[in-house]
């Protein structure tokens, strides 16, 4: 049984993977958008970092809801 | 010369030199941090030019230099490559590439070559080895050349197997992601250009006061419940 539940939640796993793809973009995004709000690379670093956690965890909140959508099936 | 100057609640208020704008925004798309650098911007120009610069390349690199290409044809409208065009001069080659493969022409820089195979469904464009191509001997008379960001070679149609499904086939979802990296890098460097142009979005003393008082205004009735 839990063999082939693993089996089962295999291809989550290559998915998973591929979300990698996603985090130098999130930082280059973060970066840019913190240097186009500030002048000073301090207050550039600390409006990039907020804006990070904030794209993580939208993300996440939006992977969640597919990944419990999943279980409609 | 255009100064923008943001007046701040407490320290000295942050002075911009932008020289001119429109010169500067025309730098910053060329080249990613180049309208900032000319405007003696140093750290910010340095900043946009690695981050736009290294995605772009790392999404041509992700799809193997085939993801940049400019075609407006029916059966491949490549609505992404507006996208990718912003930013700039390295966005350029494929616009040269798409001008010399226009009426069936060689491009540039060509990476393989290949030839078509089978019919219908089981149709494919299968990579001439490099070592037939480099001594011509039994080489197919029309071959189809994939060129350093350049069109697809051939007709392209979706109910057909073509080069660029060939292309798909053969990155999987590499052609995709480098796609993405391509044409957020574009996107990103509109946001430089902007900067360079009228200066950072800083929020102003006036601004900081009333968002600090809504904050509280939150907090006091959030306390209150």
């Amino acid at each position: 049984m839990i063999v082939t539940d693993l089996i089962e939640i295999l291809p989550l796993a290559d998915s998973i993977a591929k979300i990698w793809y996603a985090l130098p973009l999130v930082v280059v995004v973060s970066l840019v958008y913190g240097a186009t709000r500030h002048e000073y690379l301090h207050e550039i670093l600390t409006q990039s970092y907020r804006s990070l956690i904030w794209v993580t965890g939208f993300m996440a909140i939006i992977f969640a809801v597919i990944f419990v959508a999943g279980y409609w099936n | 010369m255009v100064e923008v100057v943001y007046p701040q609640k407490d320290g000295k208020p942050v002075r911009v030199d932008l020289r001119d704008p429109y010169w500067a925004a025309f730098l910053a798309w060329l080249w990613p941090g180049a309208g900032h650098f000319y405007q003696r911007r140093y750290g910010k120009g340095f900043l946009f030019m690695i981050c736009i610069l290294s995605i772009f390349i790392f999404g041509m690199f992700l799809g193997r230099g085939r993801v940049v290409y400019a075609s407006f044809d029916r059966g491949d409208f490549r609505w992404q490559y507006i996208c990718q065009l912003g930013a700039g001069l390295v966005a350029l080659p494929a616009i040269v590439q798409a001008i010399k493969t226009k009426d069936g022409g060689d491009p540039f820089f060509v990476l393989c070559q290949r030839y078509p195979e089978g019919s219908g469904m089981g149709k494919s464009f299968t990579k001439i080895p490099p070592d037939i191509v480099d001594s011509g001997m039994g080489m197919p008379r029309n071959t189809y050349k994939d060129g350093f960001m350049a069109p697809p070679a051939g007709p392209i149609d979706q109910n057909e197997v073509d080069v660029l499904g060939m292309w798909h086939f053969e990155m999987e979802h590499m052609f995709e992601m480098g796609t993405l990296y391509c044409v957020i890098a574009g996107l990103l460097n509109l946001l430089a250009i902007y900067d360079a142009f009228t200066g950072p979005a800083i929020m102003t003393a006036e601004q900081k006061e009333k968002a600090e008082a809504k904050k509280k205004k939150k907090s006091s009735t959030s306390n209150d419940i």
